[in-house]
Parts: structure tokens; C-alpha cells; sequence
């Protein structure tokens, strides 16, 4: 009984809630139990469930993501095909496309940042493999009963080698960097399916059950921990199941702001969704564009704008998972329980281990009336922490506030296009400001803050103001709107650099961490020395990148994301080499009073390190937990444990 | 079981041996030394004082006002978390606590001046030109330090045998234009009015010689050090040894200062911290028939500013040379790789004061120990110091032409052993005894083509007693001589030993003697095995020993090696064993530490009246105060409420035992279950 309120109902229960606000209560109430009936029936009548999948079809792929995504997205590298930095014939660098704000313009002073910074020259190109090579993909292995069961669903699937690759991995370097060289792959998922609806997913984990198949769970694959990585000692055969099709938004309620949504949707077509009706979810992971919201919930994703919105877990009120001992769900919306442990936390960051996120329930917020970008500029990175310690205290802090190290600040004047309304001459006019006016910065020294209020307009600008007075304090100056936007694009952006880098020898990746205020300042200094010091340990030939930002406040400490690139021309192996830091930086992260992950995971990529950060008794915990769920190890990708 | 600790032991060796003995072994990595005082010889003293001095700090700092620092250290979390517990404690108001703190800290800071630093400068130079004939240092060591202040932390850890030490070191980083160091100095010092100030001046601050209890001390005291550790305002120096080593060996390290130092890093306050093992060799120590009077009972004379200008005479005298060895920068991060967990630290607030867990007091006590030992690979050794280890063992006296058959002999033997020796180039070896003989013309002389011991001549009649300390005088520094080789020859004397003593079990009288020793000799924690095996591959190198299946037997060339080894812990042996016997024969129950030292010098004195002892050595308090705690850490002797209980049973104790008969018999008494293997 537990998959009775099927797709179909719920979805024509969720589009009368919204939109028939005319029709009298009593005639409300009638078509849906009528429609709930209706559904009972059709499920009893006969049971062919393509018949249900066919309604629940026939409404969806509104969403941006097709399931051939590699119709519209690059299959080597990040996000859209149509956008891409290069460096044109004048040595120039361009974003092509249309989408975004940079798209289409050509920014000067990116070449010299980039060769300065790395060594590197844009006569040295590391090009890419130009397409997949089918040969490089291992045969699908398929399991034929089970394809034989899933035809009669008639849920749509596939085991072309094109359609399988793009779900064998995730957006970490050693992953993009393999399929750039065109490396033969060891394992990669024997078949694709895309459901459209909770049952379809029901009906695919229980065939998965049924016939011993492993199920690994895909939804916005944007994942930088190994999470999508098919585990090479499984055996049986491996389904990926691509989520993307579950895009809809089932209901919205406004009496009690929550909406109920398919957790295959991802950021970008839930806010607009949603702003359509003039609502928001105000969760905004740099990912968004791409990422989905069963992704954010088994990740424990944080949002650029939590200070307001709060993190996933805040904001969702009901989850719905399918697993191989069937559906877990609480049975009401109440705000808060007390009733033993949160169920929603052991399928929050459960990492596809568990189950199939299918179904969310989750806060919206109206839109806010007034949107403000801002900026503060510090002498140097520790004024500029002691700041933001302040704001977190007062708890005054913005939608977003984060602050860039001198690198950052550096790295965002080398994205300044060429010609713009938006960007302004900031850094000239800032230099001239600060070296006449305030002498005391250091160009080599000093950092920036971005900020963002959302709000009423008054209010925006009165928080504005209390948060410049206190930045003020710490010798921290007002510097534009503009800049504080930039600030922002930079972080959309910074995934397609990461490609533009990988075709000059230059590899780059990202990580982050928590950790209590008193010990942000060391952790950066440290992290950064240690990986500086790793590079030349290892043989790296050019100084590294490293740099690092405070991107999130709490009331006990900061959430720090670091970026870390180097030229890696004359390394034998530099994805090895890669590896080898990043682990280095990941034990000083944890030597430093650091987390493991703040919100990007375990996945495969840290699991080592789970005993250490939550105790063998809590491994042992999770473990249970796992075993009793799915005993047979259905969703085996393997992560966390 | 012995055996198959023996067996153990020489499976390991090949691999083990080889490892330790590369880790180690810098024999070939020594650098040269340049004399800084030729240029002094030929430049302006006063240019010199005056020059430009621009030293590059710690990633660029600019240095910090003394007051500022203060400002610091007072206004720091730690100490203000130390002042209410306090304050909470003592129900004093935080104000008055605070008001102490300062007071504290006042009396401890620095207050250094460029202008006094200049005078030091001007003043040294004339001085060790008057005193030294070279001032040698090596200067790869100085651009291996240059580095290492700009890149971490760093804590210069000399050696320490004389009150030159530290104006040396700050002479020779002004000469170099390094940072110069805060200095951690004993409060002793501040006695010395006018001194004490210029010092303070000079970088020295002062600390009281014992604080136990006194959190508001330790905390402000902490705090100040870590403070200037942390911003990298400047070099930290201190002594491990905690004193002036009045024998030449190698004293213990203290833990006190290195725990301080240390805990920056495991809080991850600083990225790294670089311990630099400075090793300063004096031919001639200023101090030296000071300290072989002090170690027989004449009390340490209090520091004075007279006192020290009745020195001047010392002015008239060649010392010979000094080399400072300033060795390679050590790594505290890469040191407690995998031996300290750091995050460890993540669950306590940083601020609030706690004993270093059982982790890192090892760590920290391993450290100190591996510290001292590389001062003591790179101290340099003299000819006469080989010299100095021959005569004590001839004290009756020796022909010159067999000294100098038996030097040459030794410096070989010393030079496979990798010590570091400072023979001269080119000299045939008759001129290089005899300057040796010569520069130390006050301990011993020359006389119808025999060398002896100079006794010093007593004004008038003597009595027995007297007669026998002059002795006793002239043999203790001569044996300050003598320890600085001991290092280089201790394990494989400590193997010689037990060979000739209990030839079945070596490795367990091996083990014995390492324990026993421990007090007196640099003998890092844990190292049993190791050492062991260093000892047999030393031999073996030499071709005094062969190790065929497992066992170990002398050579037909290695007698004299063996014995030279044996008579150069004789005094030691004989030392520990006098100690017992009077443990044994002599003290009444209820002995208390204050009498412990005059009664057994007593009881030595009397047996060498009698013509029962020759051993002058034993009369050191430094070799009694050892041997009692080597005795007390192996629960032979126990200590109740400051009264020795001695478990030494008489009737096992008679004069013609070895101490390693005594050792035996105290196993197999069960007293020590922990030596019986």
C-alpha cells in the first residue's frame, strides 16, 4: 500500500491545489477523490504499469536535461556544449554561448593572469580527445531477465556506450582528465534507465531485487567525491538510474509554504518553476545549474544563501525514498518531531547507499522584493575573517557573505571583460582610491568580501548599512555592487576554467571544509603552505594556485573552500600527483580542527577517513543501518562506508 | 630469552645497522668552518660594532616593539583565562592578578637594544681576540639557517658549557646579519646587576630556575615564549640542558621549553617549527678548573659583576679555538609524522592550559634526546682530547713516545667511529702532541720524556685529604676532556664491558649497562636495540670483534681496542659500584638527599686514604647524583618521604664485585624483575 498515492494522483491532486483556486471547496474535494479512485482503479484494473508510466510521461521532460544529455552538454568536461572559454587566434580569452552573463565577451587581462599565475603558455596546448571512443568502453553486461522484466514496464532505458559513459563519472579531476586522454575505462554502468515517476522507481528497485542487479542512483552528476565511480570488483550488472526525468513540481502549498516536487528536478528548473508562481526555494548551491534535488539531499548540499533559507536539511519538511525493503516516509508535515532519531537524517547524506530519493516536500519563501549585490575590501585575509567572526556573532549576516583571499580578489580582476555596463573600471579606480586616499593596502595583501541581501528594501538597506559599520571596524572599505556580483559570476564560471586550464597543462580542483572560528585562519595557512610544499615535494615544476575562501558563517565557525591548480607539464603523472595533495591537504585539513566534508561529501574519495571523523562505533551505526535497508547491497556504489 | 634477543638482534643487523648508521652517520656530510675573527684581526672593531644591520625575519615581519609584545602576551586568551582561574582560585580580583601577571612579565622580558647589541659586538671582538686564536664557524650552516628563519619558527638549541655560550651566538648571528634570539637565560644572572641588564638588553630573558606550582608564572612565562614563537618575531634560544654541563658529557635534556616550543605546531598555530641543534666545542673551557672544584663540593660561586671581573686574568691566557656547528634545521612537523595525531588537539579549546597528553611527552622527550645527541655528533674534537682519555688511564704516567703511538692509534680508531676530529692538516703527529700538551700545560706536563697529570702545588704543608683533593682537581679536568669523546665510543665500550664481564650474555649485560647509564650518558629512550646493534657493527668495522653464528668473540687484534674501551668506562663502573657499596655498608635508613652527596664523598675518600679505591672520579657529585637516580629508577634504592630506602642487601655486596655482579645479583633477587629477560 505504501506506492497506492501513485505519480498520477499526485500530480493532478498537487496541479489542482495550484491552480483552481476559483472551484468551490466541495467541488474540489470531489474531483480528487475521484481522481484518487481513478487511480486506485487503473492500478487494479490491470496491471500494466506502461500504462501509468505512459500518463507519466506524456507530462514530463518539461526540464532542461534531456536524457541524451550529451545532446546538450559537453561529454568530457563541464556543463553546456555551447559554452566554453578559449583562447582566440589574438591570444585573447572568449566564453562562447549565449547563456550567461560572460558568454560572449572577450576578457583582456584573463591571458596574462593565467600565464603568470601558472607558468603556462597558450602556445602550449594539451588538447583533448575529440569524441568518445566506443572501443575504450567496456561491453554492457547485461542482466537478460531483468532487461526482460523492465521492457514490460515499459520504463525507457538504453546500454549505448555514450549514454552509459556519461554516468560512470563525476565532475573530480581524475575523472575528467581520464575522459579528456580518452583512458580505456574500467567500469562503467551496463544500462541507463530513466524513470518518470516514484513508481516507476519502485517498479525498477524491486526488478533490481528480484534479479540481483546493482542500482546506482544518478541525478544532476555533478558530484566531486567518486560518488558516480562504478566500483570495479562489482560483478553483477551495474543500472544507472538517471533521475532527470522526475523534473515536476507535483504540488505547491501556500497555506503553509512547502511544495512537493520529484527529486529528479534540478536547481535551475525548480527556481523558475517556481518563480513562475512567485516563489523560491532560496537554495542555491554553486552547482544549481546543473545539480538535482535528490542529489542535494543525499549529499546534505548547502545553498550560497543559507543565512536565509537555510541548508537542505532545513528546508525539507518530507522526504519519500524508495529502497529495496520498500518506501521510507514519514506520515505527516509537521514542522519539527520528536519522535526518536530523525529518519530524514540517515537518508540525508546517505550518498545513494540506501535508496532512491524520490519525492520532497520542501519550504518556499515569495520572492524577494529587493536583491542587493555588495562588497567590502580588507587590508588583508585576517581582518577580513575577524569580520565576518562579527557578523556571525551579531547574526546579522546577509543572504550570502564570503570572503575571496588575495588570490580570489585576483583571479575575479583577471575575469574583467572588455566591455560592459556591469563591470565597471573597478580596479583601476580602486587602485587609485586606496593607494592616494587609504595607502595602507596592499594590492599583494588585500581582500574582498561579496555580499548579498535579499529582502524588503528598507530592510535591505538597513542590514547593508549594520553590516558595512561593523566591517568598518575592521578597517574593511565599501567597494561596489558590482564587484560584489562579480564575485558571484565567478563561481558559475569557475567550472568551465577549470576546462580552458586542462587544455594548457594546467589541472585545478576544488574541496572544502567546516571548522570552528578560532581555527580559520590557521587551517588556510596551513592547507595552503602544505600544498605548496607537497607540489615541490613531488616534483610539480611551477608554483601552485592556492587560494581559499570563507564561503558560509555559522554561529561556530565558517565553512573554507579552497582551490588549488598547477601547471603540470614535465609530471610523468599528474593525475597521481593530483591525487597525492589533495590527500596531503585532506590531513591537514583534519590535523587543523577541520571536517571532513561541509558539503560536498565522502563519496569513495574520502571514505578512509570516516572512521577518524565519526568513530568506528558510528561507522558501525551507519553500517546497520545500511544492512537492514538493503541487505543485498542493491545500490552498491559503494560510498561512505 | 638472551639468546634469541642476540639472535634477534643480528638478524636485524645488516639492514638495521646499515639504516640507522646512514640516518646518523654525518661524517660525510660535515661542512668546512671559516674563522670569523681573521676579518676581525684585520678591520676596524668599532666599523664592525657600527655597520649596517638588516637581518631578513620570518616571512617578512617587521620586528616588534618589547612593549608591544608585552601588550601581547597580557592581552592574550591564554593568560586571560589563566588570570581568572586564578583570580577565581585565590578570590583576588582579576585586576590585581592581571597587575601580577605584568609584574611577571616585566621582570621576564627582553628588552633588547640594537645600541647594546653594537657595544657587545665592539666589546666580544676585542675580547675573544684576546682569548681565542680562532672563532671558527660553519657557514653553509648559517645560509641553512638564514633559510630556515624565513621560511618557520626557528629554536636555536646550542649546547651549553659555558657562559660564553650565548654571547657567542648572539656575536656570531650579528656577524652574519641574522636575526638575533631571545635568549632564555636563568634568573641567577639578574644578581648580576649592571650585567644582567645588558644582557636583558642583548636579547636575554629571565626565568626563575623553579616555578613548579605557580600557574600564573608558567602561564605568563608560556605565553611569552609561544607569543614570539608564533609571529615569528624572532629566534628562540635556549638551553636543553637546562645548565652548563660541568663535565663535557651531555646532561639530560629538560622538557620544560621544547614542550612549549613544540605545542604551537600541534595546535596548528604555526605550520612548522625547526629545531636547530647547535654544537659550540671549546678547546680550552674558560670554566674549567671552576667546575672540577664545583663537582668536588666548593660551591658554585654566585654570579657577580665583581666576581666576573675578577676574571679578567682568564685574559691573559690562550683558549685556543671554538668551533659552532650550526647543524641542519630539524623539522618538528616532519618528526611527528605519524608519531602525534593532531587532531587530538581539536576537541579543547587552544587557550586553556593542559598537560601535553602521553602521546607528545614522548614525543617532545624523544625529540630532546635525538637533539642532543646531534649536538654531539657535531661537536669537534681535539687532538688532546684523545690524549686527555689515554693519560686517565695511565694516570701513573706515560712515556711522550707511547702517548703519541697510542694518540695516532686512537684517532684512527675514532675517525671510523665518525668523530667529528679536528686534527691539523699536515703536521707531523710529535708537533701535534706537543702543542697539545703545551695549550693545556695546566693539566699535565712533561718531564724526562714522561707525561703526567700536573697536581696543582699546594702553598705550605697539606694534609692527606688536601693532597688528595688537588688530585682529585687535576683528574676531573682532565676527564672533562676525555667525556667529549665519549659519545663516540659508548656503545661499543658499553658492548666491551659486557663481553669481558658476562661473555654468555651480552646482550642482557649490554642492556644492563645501557640502563644503568642512562642517567650519565645520552641514551635515547627505546634505543636499546639499536645501540646494540651500533656497538656490534662499530667492532666489527674495526675488526675487533667477529660475529660468526650469532656469537660474539674477540679478535686476535682486537685486545687493545677492547681494553682501551674497557678502561675508559672503568672510572664509571667503579663510580656506580663505590656508590652501591656505600648504599650497602654505610648509610643508616633514615639518609636524606643533603647527606647522601658529602657521605658518600666521604666514604670515597676514606677508601682511597686507605689505598682500597684509585678511582678519583667517584668523588664527582655529578657521578654520584647519577648513579643515585640510575639506582632509584631501577628500584634498588627507594626514595620515602625524602629518605633513601636502600633494597641493596648487604651480604650480596662485597668490595671484590663487579658492579655487574651487584647488577646480577640484584635481578636475580627479584628487585628488578624488568632487567631479567
Amino acid at each position: 500500500m505504501l506506492t497506492s498515492d501513485s505519480c498520477l494522483s499526485l500530480h493532478k491532486h498537487g496541479s489542482s491545489m495550484a491552480s483552481d483556486s476559483n472551484s468551490s471547496e466541495s467541488q474540489r474535494i470531489a474531483q480528487q477523490r475521484l481522481r484518487i479512485i481513478a487511480g486506485h482503479l487503473q492500478k487494479h484494473k490491470d496491471d500494466d504499469s506502461g500504462t501509468i508510466a505512459t500518463e507519466c510521461k506524456a507530462e514530463a521532460n518539461k526540464g532542461t536535461v534531456p536524457r541524451k544529455r550529451q545532446e546538450i552538454m559537453k561529454w568530457n568536461g563541464w556543463g553546456y556544449s555551447d559554452s566554453k572559454f578559449l583562447f582566440n587566434k589574438k591570444g585573447q580569452a572568449e566564453f562562447t554561448g549565449k547563456r550567461y552573463r560572460l558568454s560572449g565577451m572577450v576578457l583582456p587581462s584573463l591571458q596574462d593572469w593565467f600565464e603568470n599565475t601558472f607558468g603556462a603558455s597558450v602556445n602550449h596546448k594539451s588538447p583533448a580527445t575529440p569524441a568518445l571512443n566506443a572501443s575504450a568502453v567496456p561491453p554492457a553486461s547485461l542482466n537478460e531477465a531483468f532487461v526482460e522484466d523492465l521492457k514490460a514496464t515499459g520504463i525507457p532505458f538504453s546500454h549505448e556506450a555514450e549514454d552509459r559513459v556519461f554516468r560512470a563519472h563525476g565532475h573530480c579531476l581524475h575523472e575528467i582528465f581520464a575522459l579528456r586522454e580518452g583512458k580505456k575505462f574500467e567500469r562503467v554502468p551496463d544500462m541507463v534507465v530513466w524513470p518518470n515517476c516514484h513508481s516507476d522507481v519502485v517498479k525498477i528497485v524491486e526488478l533490481a531485487c528480484k534479479h540481483n542487479v546493482c542500482l546506482i542512483p544518478y541525478g544532476g552528476g555533478t558530484s566531486v567525491t567518486s560518488a558516480l565511480e562504478c566500483p570495479p570488483e562489482e560483478t553483477r550488472c551495474i543500472v544507472s538510474l538517471d533521475t532527470s526525468q522526475m523534473n515536476r513540481i507535483l504540488w505547491i502549498d501556500e497555506k503553509n509554504l512547502v511544495a512537493h516536487v520529484e527529486a529528479g528536478i534540478i536547481g535551475q528548473d525548480l527556481e523558475r518553476l517556481l518563480n513562475e508562481s512567485g516563489y523560491c526555494t532560496g537554495h542555491e548551491p554553486d552547482s544549481m545549474e546543473f545539480s538535482s534535488l535528490g542529489g542535494w539531499v543525499a549529499t546534505r548540499a548547502s545553498g550560497m544563501k543559507k543565512n536565509v533559507y537555510g541548508n537542505i536539511e532545513d528546508l525539507v519538511i518530507h522526504i519519500k525514498v524508495v529502497t529495496p525493503r520498500g518506501v521510507i516516509e514519514k506520515s505527516c508535515q509537521g514542522p519539527r518531531m520528536s519522535t526518536g532519531p530523525d529518519i530524514h537524517h540517515f537518508i540525508l547524506g546517505s550518498e545513494g547507499t540506501l535508496g532512491v530519493v524520490t519525492e520532497v516536500t520542501m519550504k518556499i519563501r515569495p520572492i524577494p522584493e529587493y536583491q542587493k549585490y555588495g562588497s567590502v575590501v580588507f587590508p588583508n585575509f585576517e581582518a577580513g575573517v575577524a569580520c565576518l567572526r562579527e557578523v556571525a556573532k551579531q547574526r546579522c549576516a546577509p543572504a550570502s557573505i564570503r570572503l575571496m583571499d588575495n588570490e580570489q580578489f585576483q583571479f575575479g580582476h583577471a575575469l574583467k571583460p572588455q566591455v560592459s555596463s556591469i563591470f565597471t573600471n573597478f580596479v583601476e579606480g580602486l587602485k587609485k582610491f586606496y593607494i592616494t586616499k587609504f595607502k595602507g593596502f596592499d594590492p599583494h595583501q588585500l581582500v574582498v568580501a561579496t555580499l548579498l541581501f535579499e529582502g524588503d528594501r528598507e530592510r535591505v538597506l538597513q542590514h547593508e548599512k549594520q553590516v558595512y559599520d561593523i566591517a568598518a571596524t575592521f578597517g574593511g572599505l565599501a567597494a561596489g555592487e558590482d564587484n560584489g556580483q562579480r564575485g558571484y559570476i565567478l563561481t558559475f564560471v569557475i567550472a568551465y576554467l577549470r576546462d580552458l586550464g586542462m587544455d594548457y597543462y594546467v589541472v585545478a580542483e576544488s574541496f572544502e571544509t567546516s571548522v570552528p572560528w578560532d581555527r580559520v585562519l590557521d587551517l588556510c595557512r596551513n592547507v595552503k603552505e602544505r600544498i605548496n610544499r607537497e607540489c615541490k615535494e613531488r616534483g610539480v615544476q611551477f608554483q601552485p594556485l592556492t587560494s581559499c575562501r570563507v564561503t558560509q558563517t555559522y554561529d561556530a565557525g565558517a565553512c573554507v573552500y579552497f582551490y588549488f591548480a598547477f601547471n603540470y607539464r614535465g609530471l610523468a603523472d599528474p593525475v597521481h600527483t593530483y591525487e597525492r595533495v589533495e590527500h596531503a591537504a585532506r590531513e591537514e585539513i583534519l590535523a587543523n580542527g577541520g571536517s571532513l566534508s561541509h558539503h560536498h561529501g565522502v563519496g569513495k574519495l574520502r571514505k578512509e577517513w570516516m572512521k577518524e571523523s565519526i568513530s568506528s562505533l558510528g561507522v558501525g551505526m551507519l553500517q546497520s543501518v545500511k544492512d537492514y535497508v538493503d541487505p543485498d547491497n542493491i545500490f552498491g556504489n559503494r560510498n561512505l562506508l | 630469552h638472551p639468546h634469541q634477543a642476540t639472535q634477534m638482534s643480528n638478524y636485524c643487523l645488516n639492514i638495521l645497522v646499515f639504516v640507522t648508521l646512514q640516518q646518523r652517520d654525518p661524517m660525510l656530510k660535515r661542512d668546512g668552518f671559516e674563522d670569523i675573527l681573521e676579518e676581525r684581526r684585520n678591520s676596524s672593531d668599532l666599523k664592525y660594532a657600527l655597520r649596517c644591520y638588516a637581518p631578513v625575519l620570518y616571512k617578512g615581519v617587521t620586528p616588534c616593539k618589547a612593549n608591544m609584545l608585552k601588550n601581547i602576551v597580557l592581552q592574550s586568551d591564554q593568560l586571560r583565562y589563566v588570570i581568572n582561574q586564578v583570580s577565581q582560585e585565590s578570590g583576588e580580583a582579576p585586576d590585581i592578578i592581571q597587575e601580577e601577571a605584568s609584574v611577571i612579565l616585566e621582570e621576564m622580558a627582553h628588552r633588547l637594544q640594537i645600541s647594546t647589541v653594537r657595544f657587545f659586538a665592539f666589546a666580544l671582538s676585542k675580547a675573544f681576540k684576546t682569548l681565542f686564536q680562532h672563532v671558527c664557524v660553519n657557514e653553509e650552516g648559517i645560509q641553512r639557517l638564514q633559510q630556515a628563519i624565513q621560511e618557520h619558527p626557528v629554536v636555536l638549541l646550542p649546547s651549553h658549557r659555558s657562559y660564553m655560550d650565548f654571547l657567542l651566538m648572539s656575536y656570531i648571528l650579528y656577524t652574519y646579519d641574522l636575526a638575533l634570539p631571545v635568549i632564555a637565560a636563568g634568573m641567577d644572572f639578574m644578581g648580576m646587576k649592571f650585567v644582567g641588564e645588558m644582557l636583558r638588553m642583548s636579547g636575554a630573558f629571565f626565568i626563575r630556575r623553579s616555578f613548579g606550582g605557580d600557574k600564573l608564572y608558567w602561564a605568563v612565562f608560556s605565553e611569552y615564549v609561544k607569543t614570539m614563537l608564533r609571529n615569528g618575531f624572532a629566534p628562540i634560544e635556549f638551553f636543553l640542558e637546562g645548565t652548563r654541563s660541568r663535565t663535557c658529557k651531555s646532561l639530560t635534556p629538560k622538557l620544560g621549553l621544547l614542550n612549549i616550543v613544540i605545542e604551537p605546531f600541534f595546535k596548528g598555530e604555526v605550520f612548522d617549527v625547526n629545531l636547530v641543534p647547535i654544537s659550540i666545542s671549546y678547546e680550552r673551557i674558560l670554566e674549567e678548573s671552576l667546575y672540577a672544584r664545583e663537582l668536588l663540593g666548593v660551591p658554585k660561586p654566585k654570579e657577580s659583576t665583581s666576581g666576573l671581573l675578577k676574571a679578567r686574568r682568564i685574559l691573559s691566557e690562550d683558549y685556543g679555538s671554538i668551533h659552532v656547528y650550526f647543524g641542519q634545521p630539524v623539522s618538528v612537523r616532519s618528526l611527528a609524522q605519524g608519531k602525534v595525531n593532531r587532531s587530538t588537539y581539536n576537541l579543547f579549546p587552544r587557550h586553556i592550559p593542559r598537560k601535553p597528553m602521553e602521546e607528545t611527552q614522548s614525543f617532545v622527550n624523544d625529540t630532546a634526546y635525538r637533539i642532543v645527541r646531534l649536538q654531539e655528533d657535531n661537536m669537534v674534537l681535539k687532538p688532546w682530547v684523545l690524549m686527555a682519555s689515554l693519560l686517565l688511564q695511565n694516570l701513573e704516567g706515560m712515556e711522550l713516545s707511547v702517548l703519541t703511538e697510542q694518540t695516532v692509534w686512537l684517532r684512527g680508531l675514532a675517525l671510523s667511529y665518525a668523530a667529528f676530529l679536528d686534527w691539523p692538516d699536515h703536521a707531523p703527529t710529535a708537533k701535534v702532541v706537543s702543542s697539545s700538551l703545551a695549550l693545556h700545560r695546566g693539566l699535565a706536563c712533561v718531564s724526562g720524556g714522561r707525561v703526567s697529570l700536573v697536581v696543582g702545588e699546594p702553598l705550605g704543608p697539606v694534609t692527606p685529604e688536601e693532597a688528595l683533593f688537588n688530585r682529585a682537581v687535576s683528574v676531573l679536568s682532565c676527564a672533562s676532556y676525555r667525556n667529549q669523546v665519549l659519545h663516540v665510543f659508548l656503545r661499543p665500550a658499553m658492548l666491551a664491558v659486557a663481553m669481558l664481564h658476562l661473555s654468555d650474555e651480552v646482550y642482557n649485560c649490554f642492556s644492563f649497562l645501557w640502563d644503568m647509564f642512562s642517567n650519565d650518558f645520552i641514551l635515547c629512550p627505546g634505543d636499546t636495540v639499536q645501540d646494540f646493534e651500533e656497538a656490534c657493527y662499530l667492532l666489527v668495522k674495526t675488526g675487533a670483534v667477529q660475529m660468526p653464528q650469532q656469537d660474539i668473540v674477540m679478535t686476535d687484534i682486537g685486545q687493545p681496542t677492547l681494553s682501551f674501551f674497557n678502561g675508559l668506562l672503568e672510572p664509571f663502573l667503579q663510580g656506580y659500584q663505590v656508590v652501591c657499596r656505600y648504599l650497602c655498608e654505610e648509610a643508616s635508613e633514615g639518609l636524606t638527599e643533603k647527606q647522601y652527596i658529602p657521605a658518600v664523598r666521604s666514604f670515597a675518600v676514606k677508601l682511597i686514604l686507605a689505598g682500597n679505591l684509585r678511582c678519583y672520579e667517584v668523588l664527582s657529585s655529578d657521578m654520584q647524583k647519577n648513579a643515585l637516580a640510575a639506582l632509584l629508577r631501577m628500584d634498588a634504592v627507594r626514595k620515602v618521604k625524602n629518605r633513601m630506602i636502600s633494597h641493596i642487601n648487604q651480604t650480596q655486596i662485597s668490595p671484590s664485585l663487579s658492579l655487574v655482579a651487584v647488577a646480577e645479583d640484584l635481578c636475580r633477587d627479584g628487585l628488578t624483575p624488568s632487567y631479567i629477560r
